[in-house]
């Protein structure tokens, strides 16, 4: 009943966005057209259904109900609640139909809130979103009915791969597609404006929040993705330069890039082209990704389900969105006029800087992801890791963050560095310390040069706010201060990560003590433990930092039984300075029991770092959207006095 | 884009910079990646021609049935990987994946000792039943079993 409903909804969406698509189009064409009026009801509508549609599939995880296909191949009764419905979006179709549903959300929202493009681009860009939906909708529809039933009906569900079911099940997927999917509505924005021809600082401040939106998403998704695989695969590290992730990082680059050019259209109506290019760029990033992640190519946690006519549907719609988009490109982009001239020494000198860097660190990584995919097909097995992604993607991330020490200090158009030598002293002594003190404690020259940026970073990221009244800086301003902050403290617990940590391989007894960094590992007993849908062995451990009153943790290798699968649950104790990382591995044959511990100074600030990021993200965000706000009730203002007046 | 360059020319300045600098990250790439060709080897090929002993490459294939030994430090182990023209003796140290086990395929990561032991710093067993690693795809399980018998 409730998978009917779903489905029914499902399809209306979809007929929905077809009447979006052609109403938009005539009404493009005929300015007249009674169709034109409806567009953005069909878009706000569009949207509920799709979400109603969700809502069901939700409830049919939550009731367990065996008869959907969906549920019985991943759920179970005895799961716990969060589980049942996190394990909603935990596999193919689900997490497909939530790419919809953001999707179609997204399109809702600029149907309802946006106020400041012109009705023809507005058009435009919701017939771009219909287009690009209507893709999505049959690929679902098609070929990943989430709403298929089951007859008969089996007694019991097969479960969710024990490996997911963690709280970071319920955060990760959601938002990293509420990103990868909003970043669909910068495209939609670019393709509109090339469309009718509107590419201009008001294009760019329409386009800037949902920018903002998606790319904050994005930002903790990545974060969240990567603290869960940090703290679940027990390998103590925090990023693998695995495909599945690099197909997460491909859009976040191009985003980042994207965020910088649109403030440098919006303030001074220059990169024209380039900031459109990039709207296109990132959503076809996104699709990469999801192509790479969904499609079965990759084979990892990620890729739910192999089906190669799957492989070949995304592909297929990769393949007509991005022509399509760079058709028109191609078609238009001769009639962009050039914008705004300016000085070598300028911000928009910088900003360019900073994107033609994260293109470079953008292509490095496509090319290092899909090499070993081509290089498959033409027979050859090869992998690419960690040693070539460290040091190319280094090569432009270096000189980038160089110049982000620099680039928020300059102002438009004109500027002398001249001016600037003063201010920067602080830094540079910053930097040069950090290294030289992280060299003499014999730490690799890289983690060294990774720990002076990241200090040279910190009083850098702060100066814009130097000379200025606290109290009336505006709230993008913070926002620019705070994420740049975050950049530096991440790249200092990056480098710390990868320069300080400690780590202790043993086997010992019961009731035997081992030291890690400045810590004292007691194991003090194993005990069995139970759950709710597994079994496990629990090390009591207590630790003791510098001699202080011991703390207790307990790391657990966990038996699920449905799926049968054993799980290592680490235990972490988290300080000012840094994490303890506990793994309990097995038991030798002579009965002592194998302990992984590591000591990470300073490892927390890779993810608050990253946080930070997506806080001033949203304070950037927030002040847009207040301006516009004001913006907005003035005009309201205006409009309704001179109505009165003309009465 | 000041001084010599007339301002006129900025657009084009700023495309042929772009351009400069995607073509130097491709040629950067093209070039890191050709060192990397053979960062994954099967115990055949790394028989036949051993990579440098300071690089970290992959080695990937079967652990063979019977050739498990744990050290007396009760962390460090010793097994053979093969397939079926090769056999290389890897060490490892640490805690091995939940689904490592004899029979079944494994890449290790690590480096070849002057020995021709790889000592391996990380193993890559499979995730889940459904997980493989990529390099290890077209190795089945009847392969496995295969790459077993022929060593008993």
């Amino acid at each position: 009943m409730i998978a009917t409903l779903g489905l029914a909804a499902l399809w209306l969406a979809a007929a929905l966005a077809v009447l979006q698509l052609v109403g938009a189009i005539v009404t493009l064409r005929r300015a007249d057209n009674p169709l034109g009026a409806v567009v953005r009801s069909v878009a706000a509508v569009q949207g509920g259904l799709v979400a109603v549609s969700f809502a069901c599939l939700i409830w049919v995880f939550l009731e367990t109900d065996l008869s959907v296909k969906l549920v019985s191949e991943n759920s179970h009764s005895l799961k716990p609640l969060l589980f049942k419905f996190a394990a909603t979006w935990g596999n193919h179709e689900g997490s497909m139909l939530l790419w919809v549903s953001i999707m179609a959300l997204g399109g809702a929202c600029v149907a309802l809130f946006e106020r400041r493009l012109s009705e023809p681009a507005m058009l435009a860009t919701l017939a771009a979103q219909a287009f690009v939906s209507i893709g999505f909708y049959a690929f679902l529809l098609i070929a990943s009915n989430p709403f298929a039933r089951l007859d008969p009906v089996p007694a019991e569900g097969r479960g969710l791969n024990p490996l997911l079911q963690d709280t970071g099940l319920a955060f990760h997927p959601p938002t990293l597609y509420i990103g990868y999917v909003g970043l669909s509505i910068a495209f939609s924005f670019a393709v509109g404006a090339l469309i009718t021809r509107e590419v201009s600082p008001a294009f760019a401040r329409a386009m800037r929040p949902w920018v903002l939106g998606a790319w904050i998403f994005l930002t903790l998704g990545i974060v969240a993705g990567s603290y869960w695989a940090y703290y679940t695969l027990g390998w103590g590290g925090w990023w693998f330069w695995d495909p599945v992730e690099n197909a997460s990082l491909m859009p976040w680059l191009a985003a980042t890039a994207l965020l910088h050019s649109v403030s440098v259209l919006a303030a001074r109506n220059a990169l024209r082209a380039w900031t459109v290019m990039l709207g296109v760029i990132a959503f076809s990033m996104s699709m990469v990704g999801t192509f790479l992640v969904r499609s079965g190519v990759l084979v990892s946690v990620h890729a739910f389900a192999v089906d190669p006519l799957r492989g070949q549907f995304i592909l297929a719609l990769l393949a007509i969105n991005i022509g399509a988009a760079l058709t028109v490109f191609a078609l238009r982009a001769a009639s962009i006029s050039e914008g705004e001239r300016f000085a070598l020494a300028s911000r928009e000198t910088a900003l360019v800087f900073n994107n033609v860097m994260l293109s470079g660190i953008l292509g490095i990584v496509l090319v290092g992801t899909l090499y070993p995919l081509l290089a498959e097909a033409m027979g050859a097995r090869v992998s690419v890791g960690p040693p070539y992604f460290n040091a190319a993607s280094a090569i432009f991330a270096v000189p980038m963050l160089l110049v982000l020490c620099v680039g928020p200090l300059l102002g438009w158009r004109r500027d002398r560095l001249s001016r600037l030598t003063w201010k920067l002293w602080l830094p540079l002594a910053a930097a040069i310390s950090a290294a030289a003190i992280a060299l003499t404690q014999g730490v690799s020259v890289l983690s060294a040069l990774g720990l002076g940026l990241g200090a040279a970073l910190i009083p850098a990221s702060m100066l814009p706010l130097v000379g200025r009244n606290l109290r009336t800086a505006k709230l993008p301003l913070w926002g620019m201060v705070t994420a740049h902050l975050g950049v530096g403290l991440a790249l200092i617990g990056m480098a710390s990560d990868s320069a300080f940590t400690r780590e202790k391989l043993i086997a010992i007894n019961v009731g035997q003590t081992v030291a890690v960094g400045p810590w004292q590992i007691k194991l003090a007993r194993i005990a069995p433990v139970a759950g709710p849908n597994w079994t496990a062995l629990e090390a009591g451990i207590e630790a003791s930092y510098d001699g202080a009153t011991p703390i207790k943790l307990a790391p657990q290798d966990r038996a699920f039984w449905a799926p049968p699968q054993q799980v290592n649950h680490s235990a972490l104790s988290t300080r000012w300075n840094g994490q303890l990382y506990v793994v309990l591995g097995q038991q030798a044959e002579d009965g002592r029991w194998q302990l992984r511990l590591w000591w990470k100074p300073f490892v927390i600030l890779i993810w608050l770092g990253g946080l930070m990021v997506a806080l001033g993200g949203l304070l950037a965000l927030l002040g847009r959207v207040a301006s516009d706000l004001r913006r907005t009730i003035a005009i309201d203002k205006i409009a309704f006095r001179r109505k009165k007046q003309g009465r | 884009m000041s001084g010599g360059i007339k301002a006129k020319h900025q657009r084009l300045v700023l495309v042929l910079i772009a351009l400069a600098a995607l073509i130097g990250a491709g040629l950067l790439a093209a070039w890191a990646l050709r060192s990397q060709a053979s960062y994954f080897y099967l115990p055949s090929e790394m028989a036949a021609r051993p990579p440098a002993s300071d690089r970290a490459v992959r080695l990937g294939g079967m652990v063979e049935q019977g050739s498990l030994k744990t050290m007396p430090d009760g962390v460090t182990i010793t097994f053979m990987v093969s397939d079926d023209k090769g056999r290389v003796p890897v060490r490892f140290s640490g805690i091995v994946p939940d689904l490592f086990k004899e029979g079944s395929g494994v890449v290790a990561e690590g480096k070849r000792a002057a020995d021709g032991t790889f000592v391996a710093g990380n193993l890559l067993a499979k995730h889940d039943e459904k997980y493989v690693p990529r390099e290890m795809k077209d190795m089945t399980d009847s392969q496995a079993h295969k790459t077993g018998e022929n060593v008993q």
